[in-house]
């Protein structure tokens, strides 16, 4: 039987350049079950073992998803060994997990990571005796060069195969009494290789064994109880304290600590600048800012990735789709097949595919900031002024990000460590315009306010507002709800970037969104095409040619929807917004097809029949509506994969709707009062009852609750 | 009583003991604030708030709401 052994350790301790390195190109992706968290698996190189990568954790307690999911991977799987990677220049707070995971007698090889890094801080580590120390086998590694990692393989294979438990770790005789009297209180009710880590997690006060077993800490609570008393503190407390009291002495008699610059490390005098107090938000913008720069361009200057998507869009316009339909035309293909072929399948995905290179280079950006360690400065940088919104400082970047592409930006949500956090962070990004909502802006910008830069800021400011009150609205949904994540975040030492993570990290997401764009998209794309291209009798009309399409129907049937908004009688306007759904842009293009017009990119030669159908303040109000409402389906794919069900995704494509058309009907209202323009009085009416409601969701302690309480009653 | 929040920056205190309860609690404990052990009051964040501290040898950054839930000397 081929072995199973377990990768386990504490984030930043360079487990992911150790995973990569050991399995090579053999891995496969898949997820927990019940969390949104990547379960990544691998052939170890060289042997038949399967390597199991569990997430970076820092203990085995049954808080975070992480942790749950490793320790139950180790509980209830029990693999044939565990290779727990730990960071030789912070052994102190590495060691906390290994003594758990010796707690649970599986064969454990540490392997001593940065040995390179402690060697050049001139410190000393006896292998020998941590070995002795901790009872189990120590090999020194150096996962960045792969120093050590063929004995790593060799130890770890060796332990799997001979199965022998480590030995526990001991705390002083005080505790271990107490221990084992609760050993024997559950002794024959939990399996006997995992006493001692039952018997340690009843003393911890761990809810989820207490759960199991509810009656043994009853038949234990004496001995607890003494205990608790003669050290003057809970269990659990006494629990870590006398851990932490047993590294200390393991590492005092294995560790030589050299004497340290009196300037500090380089990172520490990196670190004092880019967090400065008062340099460290002008750093922040101008790295971001030049990044930016970098990859989207501004004015005159073309980014590195706006150069390539441009590069590939004009080879998907413009060769690829006029050869795919020579040769249908060569081939005699027929027209409908043709027109399915070229414009809906090459047309639609070429579309989405298009921002790939974007994308692309937008990732290795995030990558590099990620891996030397400057994400986790810009979280504590923005921190408090997410807090305020009941977001914490990491939700600032997929933000940020998602005024490139909000695809990226939500899967930049992952590097968020709450789930709640992460979950709001996903389905409010697309808020912030995205630079496919531009030529929208421009069209209605130049159309109706005389081409008003305003408008732009406007969008902006409008995107900003909506993730922050749906930051205060969504966290009092039930399943979104929850004490507020704790800001207990590692700051990790600067380092140079690991290019093969960097590498693997960008081509892991580019490849996700790849894989959208050839299952859900293509399908939407294809839905949307045959819906654009026939009429209600199933007759082919033409590619696209939209006009008395069934598409035309549906819009003409559903535009009353919108009638309260200001869009009149305009069809047009419902069937630009469905067609946006592809992507946004899209929305010009559409209005020049159906209004008959040749228009340009961002919707030169729209002004007149946009002037003629909508206000301003209405105008106002569809750009609001179509900014924030579902986005395309790239982005819904996105965030499918990020929330993890399709009744997640529902709900919060539902909800972005919702709100879109709340702010669409106050902003028309609002707009047409102070403009003086013409507006039925049932569109003010209802403008100011969502207004009222979106007060009272704002201010109310629970509004949901209550709310499905009231469902429960009746 | 005076704890971690109170602590100004550039000071070392010494941990007594830990209050609050649930996954914060335990959270704090798990990345090596126990009784007794010293902490380095590193900095304060730009806008006042998290402050950064040095526990066990390595930087880590905290909100001043859970620094309140630490006792220190």
């Amino acid at each position: 039987m081929e072995l199973r052994i377990a990768l386990a350790g504490n984030p930043n301790c360079g487990k992911t350049t150790m995973f990569n390195k050991l399995t090579g190109s053999s891995q496969r992706v898949g997820n927990w079950p019940g969390v949104t968290i990547d379960r990544k698996s691998g052939k170890i190189k060289g042997t038949d073992a399967e390597l199991i990568d569990l997430p970076g954790i820092y203990s085995l307690s049954p808080y975070s998803p992480e942790e749950i999911v490793s320790r139950n991977y180790l509980i209830d799987e029990r693999p044939d060994a565990v290779i727990n990677i730990v960071d030789a220049t912070n052994l102190e707070r590495n060691l906390f997990l290994t003594l758990q995971i010796l707690d649970t007698g599986i064969p454990t090889v540490v392997a001593l990571n940065m040995m390179d890094t402690v060697e050049k801080l001139g410190d000393k580590i006896d292998v020998k005796k941590l070995s002795e120390g901790l009872g189990c086998p120590v090999v020194p590694v150096s996962a960045l060069k792969g120093d050590g990692v063929d004995d790593l393989v060799k130890t770890a294979v060796d332990v799997a195969g001979n199965g022998k438990a480590p030995v526990p770790v001991k705390f002083d005789h005080r505790i271990e009494d107490v221990i084992s009297h609760t050993e024997n209180a559950i002794r024959g009710n939990v399996p006997n290789e995992l006493i001692r880590w039952y018997a340690v997690k009843i003393l911890e006060n761990d809810e989820c064994v207490l759960g199991q077993h509810p009656e043994v800490r009853s038949s234990v609570s004496g001995p607890i109880s003494e205990l608790e008393e003669e050290y003057d503190d809970d269990s659990d407390a006494v629990i870590a304290d006398a851990r932490y009291g047993t590294i200390a002495q393991i590492v005092s008699s294995s560790v030589t600590k050299a004497k340290r610059d009196e300037k500090g490390s380089l990172s520490d005098r990196i670190d004092r600048v880019v967090t400065h107090r008062i340099l460290g938000l002008p750093i922040f913008i101008c790295i971001i800012g030049a990044m930016f720069l970098a990859i989207i361009g501004y004015g005159d200057i073309t980014g590195i990735g706006t150069y390539f998507t441009d590069m590939l869009n004009g080879y998907i316009g413009d060769e690829l789709m006029p050869a795919a339909e020579q040769w249908c035309a060569d081939n005699g293909v027929s027209d409908v097949l043709t027109g399915l072929l070229v414009n809906g399948i090459i047309g639609g995905v070429g579309a989405v595919i298009g921002f790939l290179p974007q994308m692309l280079v937008l990732f290795v950006a995030l990558c590099i900031l990620e891996d030397v360690g400057y994400m986790a400065r810009v979280a504590f940088v923005m921190d408090r002024i997410f807090r305020y919104f009941g977001l914490s400082g990491k939700s600032f970047i997929p933000v940020l990000v998602g005024t490139g592409c909000g695809i990226p930006g939500i899967m930049a949500s992952r590097t968020i460590e709450s789930e709640r956090d992460r979950r709001i962070t996903a389905m409010t990004v697309t808020f912030i315009p995205c630079g496919a909502k531009l030529p929208v802006i421009a069209m209605i910008a130049g159309a109706l306010f005389g081409g008003n830069g305003m408008v732009a800021l406007f969008s902006y400011l409008l995107g900003i507002v909506c993730v922050l009150i749906s930051g205060i609205i969504l966290k009092k949904l039930k399943s979104l709800s929850g004490t507020p994540a704790p800001f207990i975040m590692e700051l990790p030492p600067y380092h140079m970037p690991s290019w093969i993570n960097v590498l693997k990290g960008t081509i892991d997401r580019g490849w996700a969104f790849v894989k959208k764009a050839g299952t859900i998209i293509l399908l939407s794309c294809v839905i949307l095409w045959f819906l654009m291209s026939f009429n209600t009798s199933f007759e082919f009309i033409g590619t696209d040619a939209t006009t008395d399409s069934i598409l035309q129907v549906i819009g003409e049937a559903i535009c009353f929807v919108f009638q309260p908004l200001g869009w009149g009688d305009d069809w047009q306007l419902t069937v630009g917004t469905i067609t946006g759904l592809i992507a946004k842009e899209n929305i010009v293009g559409t209005f020049g097809v159906l209004y008959g017009i040749e228009a340009g990119e961002n919707g030169e030669g729209l002004e007149a029949v946009l002037a003629a159908a909508l206000t301003p303040a209405a105008g106002l109000g569809f750009l609001a509506f179509n900014l924030i409402c579902a986005p395309c389906f790239a982005a819904i794919g996105a965030m499918h994969r990020e929330l993890g069900t399709w009744k997640a995704t529902g709900i919060a494509v539902l909800y972005q709707c919702l709100l879109a058309y709340g702010v669409g009907m106050i902003i028309y209202a609002v707009g047409s009062i102070i403009a003086g323009t013409e507006i039925h009085i049932g569109s003010i009416i209802a403008a100011f009852v969502i207004l009222a409601i979106l007060v009272y969701l704002l201010v109310a302690k629970d509004p949901f609750r209550q709310l499905g309480d009231r469902e429960a009653a009746a | 009583m005076k704890t971690l929040k109170d602590v100004e920056c550039g000071k070392t205190a010494k941990v007594v003991k830990l209050h609050g309860e649930g996954a914060v609690r335990r959270h704090i404990m798990d990345m090596g604030i126990t009784k007794g052990c010293e902490i380095y009051v590193r900095k304060v964040a730009p806008l006042g708030d998290p402050i950064e501290i040095t526990v066990r040898g390595y930087e880590l950054s905290l909100r001043k709401a859970e620094a309140e839930m630490v006792e220190v000397e």
